[in-house]
């Protein structure tokens, strides 16, 4: 190596080279005038270059990895109709396992792999890698040459008479600057009606209809009511409005399909009851009204994030928190859902409740602010 | 040997061994790893056996008659599905005081010992019995309705595969991999440790059967995309990349840069 480094010609002021074990070397103090450009390395040749064997070996190995390559491919082609789709096989460190994505995937890598290893193999081992000199052009082009551009375009302005004729000039060019409205209206379009959009955000379907009656709480994903004694202490429900089944049932009678805008309003409407024990709600304003919005220590909270809106599910039923998967915000239910950790700046957002008749929870109004991220604090 | 120890200084020679031992090490652990512990059917359950058992191992944290004391919570009521879940999985007796109680593969006691003081416990108040076995096999479950069942109410803390995840301060849902569909089904109905009970007006013993036979179907699945990463999601994927996959781009890009011999 260290020949390598070795300058070609020697320094102008004489004094020879120092390296870096000879300790502490006083120098002459004189710079030489100008450096010398010392220029590139010298040549190293490899093995290949200067022996016929070693080429030779070299270029087996490059053949021997395009032939991987080849088999490959060819693995790949016969894995893709031999292999049954359903096949599994025991693989270690993996399990069972699906044989013929396996196949096919070591296959397609064992095909690229070759190829590309082969290639720098060959340009490593084979290709010249004498160094070059590539000296750089100007990058305008000559004078004469630009000319000859700005008259060919004039000459092609002065033959369509755009200058005689400001008509057209004026149409052309109005005619294509409106052309990018049709693009803008579409994007503004899609965006709906802002005031309309904006309602829309701040309604759930639990949003009583004027005089119309209490809406019950069914269990998500059956959709059945759940009475007050079914919540023993302890218990988490998921729970949807009994609109949802309502929803779904006007979607059938109009003629459109039953989803119908059935996950937006799932996304909104979303809930979770728990019951305490009424006197581990907190003494303190906002554990008495989250108590007081309850029934019997049930209460019911929107399972919608007020961070992002990711669904709050995670209840520990001994210390009360609500715990959001995504960023961790925890609540505190025993204090009206209060932010304790997390990026959340909002609690969520509490639904009254109580029962009706016949001992099923229902809730009298719908959400008393709008449920999701705390967007809504800012837009007042 | 000498042609062995001539090529010890082959550079592959320090990816094979570090091959060969991580293959030792990884077929050690699969023959000696603890195996879960054999559930055989409890016959005799003895409650006076119950009672010797439980002042002798139990009573210094939940009292001399199960009332509780300052480490421990009272049993009245807890039920004896309660006992055969906390001794059953091994996280009671607990080793020692911790933000919550590990399962531990090495259970303590007997079949025998562990029904006699779920008899014992159940004797003092009323509270949820052993399932019987035919809702807990999760065979004839319907598993699209427990998958259902599970997104919505099971999956948000032991993850979309019953992987397990974190809960606040150090709490945490355990996996759901090889257990057995009596503790699941237990778990349900006692709510241990943060977990919320989930009683039968809530899900009804059928739904907790087919949410059983889901996680045994998805545990039986063969794995279509090969290595799971522990089936955690993007952060063990991302982790994997991160090391391995940088790894390989770094040592071609050395390979690229380095002038052939």
């Amino acid at each position: 190596m260290s020949d390598q480094v070795t300058p070609t010609s020697g320094s102008a002021s004489g004094a020879g080279t120092v390296s870096l074990d000879e300790g502490h070397h006083v120098g002459t103090g004189g710079l030489p005038a100008t450096f010398e450009n010392p220029g590139l390395p010298p040549h190293v040749h490899r093995a290949a270059d200067d022996d016929p064997k070693a080429a030779k070996r070299a270029e087996r190995q490059v053949a021997v990895l395009f032939t991987l390559s080849i088999l490959g491919t060819l693995g790949f082609i016969v894995s893709y109709f031999a292999i049954d789709r359903m096949t599994s096989v025991f693989l270690p460190f993996i399990g069972l396992t699906n044989l013929l994505n396996v196949m096919l995937g070591v296959c397609l890598g064992i095909a690229l792999l070759g190829i590309g290893f082969g290639a720098v193999h060959w340009a490593k081992t084979l290709m010249s890698d004498e160094e070059v000199v590539e000296e750089r052009h100007a990058i305008a082009s000559s004078d004469a040459a630009r000319a000859d551009f700005v008259g060919a375009l004039a000459a092609g302005a002065e033959s369509a008479q755009l200058a005689r004729r400001p008509l057209i000039k004026a149409t052309a060019g109005a005619a294509l600057g409106l052309f990018a409205l049709p693009l803008g209206v579409q994007l503004a379009g899609s965006m709906g009606n802002p005031t309309k959009a904006l309602e829309e955000l701040k309604q759930t379907i639990w949003d009583v209809p004027k005089d119309g009656k209490p809406i019950r709480l069914v269990r998500d994903p059956e959709l059945t009511p759940i009475k007050a004694s079914d919540v023993t202490i302890g218990s988490v429900f998921h729970v949807m409005p009994e609109t949802l089944k309502e929803l779904r049932e006007h979607n059938v009678k109009e003629g459109h399909s039953e989803w119908h805008g059935v996950l937006e309003a799932k996304a909104k409407a979303a809930v979770l009851l728990m019951r305490l024990n009424p006197s581990e709600f907190k003494d303190d304003v906002l554990g008495r009204k989250a108590r007081d919005w309850g029934f019997q220590g049930i209460v019911a909270y929107s399972k919608i994030c007020t961070h992002v809106g990711c669904p709050v599910g995670l209840y520990e039923q001994q210390t009360h928190h609500l715990l959001c998967p995504c960023h961790q915000s925890t609540f505190d239910v025993t204090r009206d859902c209060e932010v304790i950790f997390g990026p959340a700046k909002r609690p969520l957002p509490q639904l009254k409740i109580t029962v009706d008749d016949e001992g099923y929870l229902v809730a009298p109004q719908g959400f008393a602010e709008p449920v999701g991220p705390s967007y809504w604090e800012r837009l007042k | 040997m000498n042609a062995l120890a001539a090529r010890r200084r082959h550079p592959a020679a320090i990816a094979i061994l570090l091959f060969l031992g991580l293959a030792l090490v990884g077929t050690a652990y699969s023959l000696l790893a603890p195996k879960p512990a054999q559930a055989a059917v409890a016959t005799a359950a003895d409650a006076e056996l119950g009672k010797q058992l439980f002042l002798a191992n139990c009573a210094t944290c939940h009292g001399l008659n199960a009332e509780g004391t300052k480490s421990g919570p009272t049993l009245m009521g807890v039920g004896a599905a309660s006992v055969d879940f906390q001794v059953g999985t091994g996280r009671m007796p607990l080793a020692g005081p911790n933000v919550q109680a590990p399962r531990i593969d090495t259970v303590k006691f007997t079949e025998e010992q562990i029904a006699a003081m779920a008899a014992y416990v159940a004797s003092l108040a009323p509270g949820p019995a052993i399932p019987d076995a035919k809702l807990t096999s999760g065979e004839g479950g319907d598993v699209a309705l427990g998958g259902e069942i599970y997104r919505v109410n099971c999956a948000m803390c032991h993850n979309f595969a019953g992987s397990g995840g974190a809960l606040t301060r150090g709490k945490y849902a355990p996996s759901l991999y090889g257990v057995d569909g009596r503790y699941v089904y237990e778990a349900m109905i006692t709510g241990p440790q943060s977990m919320p009970v989930f009683n039968d007006t809530n899900l009804n013993p059928e739904a907790k059967a087919s949410v059983i036979a889901y996680l045994k179907a998805t545990q039986a699945e063969p794995n279509v995309g090969g290595m799971t990463l522990g089936n955690l999601g993007p952060v063990s994927e991302g982790m994997f990349v991160w090391i391995f996959g940088l790894l390989l781009m770094i040592a071609c890009a050395f390979w690229l840069g380095q002038k052939a011999a």
